[in-house]
């Protein structure tokens, strides 16, 4: 793959999109905008942190929901609330905590996958999120028995419950850090090196550059990325339980990053948003089959929308997006499924690893 | 990657935690020895329903590079249609007043009514798994990656389905109502016939049965072959699409066969897919993908860590078994350190 897909973007469109979303509370009623844009925003932030090692560092990582668990347990823990250890830090004092913590987790798990590459480190990481998520279950010290609730919010979000807007915008503005940040990372020479890692990495090893390091800071970034979607998390339930980090969630959120597109961070939140809006009104439109197609069955739909994306396009709802103007120059560089599968160079380059 | 000194200084370290841990063990064990031979058969019988799982999930790899994880789903599967199987057919409420002593509830089962559901559930979950094959998979030869998104997917949609078909109940599926509740071993040891003897014995058949398979047979070499060339076996005029269908066939039968198992063993219920999958992929990563013989090494080190770390992680005063998952990753963790393709792994 070149670094074309991940490259280019459209300032102007981008601007467009914020000046929008700014508006929405204007226009939206107040169920829309948290039920809908709020959610999509944080778990937007999420597959941005899926996306980001996928697109840039050529790993597609399972973990982000385990690390974002932890963010959350931490936060959840650290503040006042029912259940859990309930610690009574100050907000601030406990997200600031609990993004180090998880971050730390991060470069711990880093530490151990960014060694295995393609198939082989998505499935030590998908162990991982699960291992994070029978931890919490277990220990209950920690999850409280049923969840921690009640979790105390910093001031500025205000009371979400009763008026959405204050953490809508909160979500917002971090949102576009976390997009502009991480396109900002990409453009350094440490994104550049990782871009030359996810493509050559034997030729990258050659001109002196640690492999293996790139790829866990990479982890590590990501991480940090993913344990602010998880402290947005918390401030949007109020709360959080083992269930609410099961593997159920990591599939979502990879679903997410897939639907949107694995090669282009925008692909985060249109996946999102698209995810968020099947969860609410599927459950309006979808006709009763027997058992098998129903209001309950959200499940079933969203994994045959995710199943008919990967068959169809594996750029997402993106590269469809793209797919026209380009296809041609696609046609060129080989088939799109072949940007999905690690380059036969690269697998073999690390052979020797 | 730092090869030379590293590695020995690692090997050192996690030769002495191994070490610690041996002398922990014969401490507790020496404690109270029947306790300490019962944990152990859990710990082995738990790792021969993980080898008869796994087996089947590195079988596939191993030959197609396809990381089908949908393995978990397949497995759960397996267990609900013998289940159905056993329920609509075999169970038969004596009526009146039969105060059944067996505590079945009034329902005999014989033999055939676990036999004949466990055969046919496994050749079922063999069938669906070469349709997910034909119909998904074989399309997309060589794109790993998104053959195992395509497999999400699919578990997804089976997780869904299971559970508008099935419910959320935990079920189990009945032994035949002759077959002895538990069996004594020399020394006073008592312990589960089913566990002990049937799960046991199930494991030892399927790998020895692998075995043979692929050491001694025509099919066998031509798997082994295709796991080290595959374009060269399919150049020699073999056709390969049958003997990946094959395989698939395979690897799902044992998925199946591990969900009755378990299923009788343990219980049947949503989010036993989830465990499977996970149990299934610390097993092979542990053993390295693709490899029978480390599938069976790594089933029996993930068997005997859960059930030591499940009893004798208690320090004086100290209960820390609700922490025994860290151990878990503890395993995983050293044996990546040292080998991140897994004990027996080799490069794709």
């Amino acid at each position: 793959m070149t670094s074309a897909s991940p490259g280019r973007l459209s300032w102007p469109a981008l601007a467009g999109v914020v000046v929008l979303a700014a508006l929405a509370p204007l226009i939206f009623t107040d169920f829309f905008v948290s039920v809908i844009l709020t959610k999509s925003l944080w778990l937007g932030v999420a597959a941005a942190s899926l996306i980001f090692l996928s697109a840039y560092g050529g790993m597609v990582s399972l973990a982000q929901v385990g690390i974002y668990g932890v963010a959350g347990m931490a936060y959840a823990n650290l503040v006042l609330a029912d259940g859990g250890s309930a610690a009574e830090w100050a907000p601030w004092l406990a997200t600031l905590a609990a993004l180090l913590i998880a971050t730390a987790v991060g470069l711990a798990f880093g530490a151990i996958a960014a060694r295995s590459v393609g198939i082989y480190f998505l499935m030590i990481t998908l162990a991982f999120s699960v291992l994070v998520y029978y931890f919490f279950s277990q220990v209950t010290q920690l999850s409280g028995f049923g969840g921690v609730n009640n979790v105390a919010l910093p001031s500025l979000v205000g009371e979400p419950g009763q008026d959405p807007t204050r953490l809508y915008y909160t979500t917002l503005v971090v949102a576009i850090l976390v997009f502009v940040g991480l396109r900002y990372v990409s453009r350094t020479a440490f994104g550049l090196a990782l871009q030359g890692v996810r493509d050559e990495p034997a030729r990258l090893r050659a001109l002196g550059f640690d492999v293996t390091l790139h790829r866990i800071l990479a982890f590590g970034l990501a991480a940090f990325v993913a344990a602010i979607a998880g402290v947005l998390s918390v401030w949007y339930n109020r709360r959080i339980t083992p269930g609410s980090i099961e593997l159920n969630q990591t599939i979502d959120v990879l679903i997410i990053a897939v639907v949107g597109g694995l090669y282009r961070l925008e692909g985060a939140w249109v996946g999102a948003l698209t995810y968020a809006l099947i969860d609410n009104y599927s459950r309006e439109w979808t006709p009763t089959v027997g058992d098998i197609l129903g209001p309950e069955r959200f499940n079933t739909i969203l994994g045959v929308v995710f199943l008919v994306i990967v068959l169809l396009s594996p750029g997402g709802l993106v590269g469809l997006w793209e797919r026209g103007p380009e296809f041609f120059e696609k046609r060129r560089r080989g088939p799109p499924g072949a940007v999905a599968t690690p380059s036969p160079a690269g697998a073999a380059g690390d052979g020797p690893n | 990657m730092p090869r030379g000194s590293g590695w020995s200084k690692r090997r050192i370290a996690l030769a002495l935690v191994g070490a610690a841990v041996v002398v922990w063990l014969l401490v507790k064990g020496s404690e109270d020895w029947q306790t300490f031979a019962v944990v152990t058969l859990n710990g082995l019988t738990l790792a021969a329903l993980f080898f008869v799982v796994a087996s089947g999930f590195t079988l596939i790899f191993g030959l197609m590079r396809v990381v089908n994880m949908a393995h978990g789903s397949l497995y759960l599967l397996g267990g609900y249609l013998a289940l159905e199987m056993q329920d609509a057919w075999f169970k038969e409420e004596t009526a009146g007043l039969n105060l059944s002593l067996s505590g079945t509830g009034g329902t005999e089962y014989d033999l055939i009514s676990w036999v004949v559901p466990l055969l046919l559930a496994t050749a079922i979950i063999g069938v669906i798994g070469v349709l997910m094959q034909q119909v998904f998979l074989r399309w997309n030869q060589g794109q790993d990656l998104r053959q195992a998104l395509i497999t999400i997917a699919l578990s997804v949609i089976f997780a869904d389905q299971m559970l508008a078909a099935f419910g959320g109940i935990s079920k189990d599926i009945k032994t035949p109502s002759n077959w002895p509740e538990s069996i004594t071993l020399p020394g006073d040891v008592t312990f589960g016939f089913f566990r002990g003897v049937v799960v046991f014995g199930a494991a030892v058949l399927v790998g020895v049965g692998l075995w043979w398979l692929i050491a001694r047979t025509r099919f066998g070499k031509i798997v082994r072959a295709g796991v080290d060339d595959r374009d060269m076996v399919s150049a020699l005029g073999i056709n390969v699409q049958l003997v990946f269908a094959a395989a698939f066939f395979l690897g799902a039968m044992l998925a199946g066969l591990g969900g009755v198992l378990g299923g009788t063993m343990i219980s049947l219920a949503p989010g036993e897919d989830t465990s499977f999958l996970l149990n299934s992929l610390i097993v092979v990563i542990i053993g390295g993908m693709g490899s029978l013989g480390g599938a069976a090494i790594g089933a029996l080190a993930l068997g005997l860590v859960d059930a030591y770390a499940d009893v004798y992680l208690v320090f004086g005063d100290t209960d820390l078994t609700n922490y025994s998952i860290l151990v878990t990753f503890g395993l995983l963790v050293a044996v990546l350190a040292v080998r991140p393709l897994g004990l027996f792994g080799r490069p794709a």
